[in-house]
């Protein structure tokens, strides 16, 4: 039984003439502040816990939801009169999750265990029986959430998040030491390359890409330099749980959010080390002995970039579009969802950055490049955030789209200057 | 018979008194706990942050039956939490550590603070449920 979205209505609509409309931003620029030329419109709202998305070539978008909107875990929209704005919306997908990645004529998308691909048809409207690629990842709660993202020889590279903060014997607690070696590692706290095109394949059937990777929810491919980068969500809670070698400040600012450039049998450390950005080094975790002074992790890589700290980097894309101006080519795009982990002192994030590439390096500081998402000057708790950007994805035109998935809004960033 | 009234009703007011100032030192008191131990995730105002880590506010498992709480607190959690259909995934450290009077302090504020209007856990409360799961 195969479920294709061949709607009358869009036939209808094909044969009618559409008028196509100009996109425009919305009159505050949908509530976000740009840097100047850029505009922004909210394409939908109210789709609850939009985690990652992504567009078709004809601007069609698909976006997984992290819990389901009246029974649906993906929900395909649809721009009829090309006014920028979601006119059709349908639901498919049975579960919540988080990953969501196009190529080709296929559709990805994870829950917490499992990735499913969807086959599209060439106008890619989206059979929705799916067929299950991978299946049985660990979910233990914590950092549950799995993400994807496909190279150019269809690997798909999946994300397996650490179900522990810092592989402590008891975890989050107070002075507890870390286990050695830390046993999470050989099933989490990593990446996994599987094939795109194989059903039901198990770690058995994986390669295990990189390791020391506590939490991972954006990454992307980086085709310049065809390499995946991750962005790793750093340890929390190393005043709470060594007070004696972290007060509550240096527990809000540390440590930094770090970006990975991997490569096959990448190891960036986590649980051992944690990255100090003020220092610039590679600090030993207080649960194997570190007291935020001694260093660390002599076979663990360097980070690309070093963000400050618990800003929770929820979605990574490198720009290849022409829209934007020069500078964006190529650079990287990072949606910060907002920390929780500075409290008392006030939250920091609830924005997407931007850092500037050359050749494959970062040519540049990072810069906040989208902010106001929060809808508030100042954050101290994360429910306070009306929106929190997740996911990114680039439309055919160069639009950048942002996901939120606190209430479910997604905007479409446009350079309008001339 | 009015002289009567008054000294009952001075009695009563000693009484009130009385009852209602150690729950008054304990919220106090159980305040400073909450800072140390649990604001970093469930946050200043209780609210907790959204799909990790519970709110304290308004739900069953605060307002609710007492032993279940002093339990919830002395053993920590690592299930995934579910109110109002949305699950919050990171685990909760046991707060074994802390003394019956330090349990029974921090929950009588947060049972009084956020909203919430619950009635104050004793030291007694705590040390019969820690005897019951020792």
């Amino acid at each position: 039984m195969k479920k294709h979205f061949y709607l009358p209505i869009l036939l209808f609509l094909q044969t009618t003439v559409i008028i196509a409309q100009q996109v425009k931003p919305d009159a505050n620029n949908a509530g976000l502040k740009l840097p100047a030329g850029f505009g922004a419109l909210k394409v939908a709202d109210n789709l609850g816990s939009a985690r990652h998305i992504a567009i078709t070539p004809q601007g069609d978008i698909f976006v997984k939801l992290g819990d389901l909107k009246d029974g649906k875990g993906i929900y395909w929209l649809h721009d009829s009169n090309k006014d920028g704005k979601a006119d059709k919306m349908l639901g498919f997908g049975d579960y919540g999750g988080t990953g969501m990645y196009l190529k080709g004529n296929y559709l990805y998308a994870s829950s917490n265990t499992e990735v499913v691909r969807y086959k599209l048809a060439n106008d890619y409207s989206v059979d929705t029986t799916g067929e299950k690629i991978i299946t049985g990842l660990l979910d233990r709660g914590e950092h549950e959430s799995k993400s994807i993202v496909l190279d150019k020889d269809d690997n798909i590279y999946v994300n397996v998040g650490a179900y522990s903060n810092s592989c402590q014997e008891q975890d989050r607690q107070e002075g507890s030491m870390g286990k050695k070696p830390c046993p999470i590692l050989d099933s989490a706290g990593g990446i996994w390359q599987f094939k795109a095109d194989k059903e039901n394949q198990t770690y058995g059937d994986a390669i295990h890409y990189a390791t020391g990777l506590r939490n991972v929810v954006g990454l992307d491919w980086n085709t310049q330099t065809n390499t995946l980068f991750v962005m790793q969500h750093g340890r929390d809670q190393l005043a709470d749980n060594f007070p004696t070698y972290f007060n509550v400040k240096q527990s809000a600012e540390l440590p930094a959010e770090c970006m990975y450039e991997l490569h096959k049998g990448s190891n960036c450390g986590w649980p051992y080390i944690y990255y100090d950005e003020f220092q610039h080094k590679k600090m030993l975790a207080p649960e194997y002995g570190g007291d935020g002074k001694k260093t660390g992790g002599e076979d663990a890589q360097n980070p690309i970039v070093a963000f400050p700290g618990h800003m929770a980097p929820d979605g990574l894309l490198f720009y290849t579009g022409n829209m934007f101006p020069e500078k964006y080519k190529n650079g990287a795009f990072i949606a910060f969802h907002g920390s929780w982990n500075r409290a008392p002192e006030p939250q920091k994030g609830y924005f997407v950055a931007f850092v500037p590439f050359k050749d494959g390096k970062p040519s540049g500081d990072w810069e906040i490049f989208a902010d106001g998402f929060s809808g508030k000057t100042t954050v101290t708790s994360p429910s306070q955030a009306v929106h929190r950007p997740c996911g990114l994805a680039q439309g055919p035109d160069g639009s950048l789209y942002v996901s939120d998935d606190a209430k479910g809004t997604i905007y479409r960033i446009i350079y309008t200057a001339k | 018979m009015k002289k009567l009234s008054v000294v009952i009703i001075i009695i009563t007011c000693a009484v009130c008194a009385a009852s209602t100032q150690p729950a008054q030192t304990s919220k106090q008191k159980g305040s400073a706990i909450y800072k140390k131990y649990c604001l970093t995730c469930h946050q200043a105002d209780g609210s907790g942050v959204p799909r990790m880590n519970p709110p304290l506010i308004k739900t069953s498992y605060i307002t609710g039956d007492k032993s279940k709480l002093i339990k919830w607190v002395l053993q920590g959690s690592v299930e995934k939490v579910a109110i109002d259909g949305q699950n919050y995934s990171n685990n909760m450290p046991p707060q074994k550590n802390l003394t019956d009077q330090q349990i029974a302090d921090v929950l009588t504020y947060i049972r009084s603070s956020f909203g919430n209007k619950s009635p104050a856990i004793t030291s007694t409360d705590v040390k019969t449920v820690r005897a019951s799961i020792n």
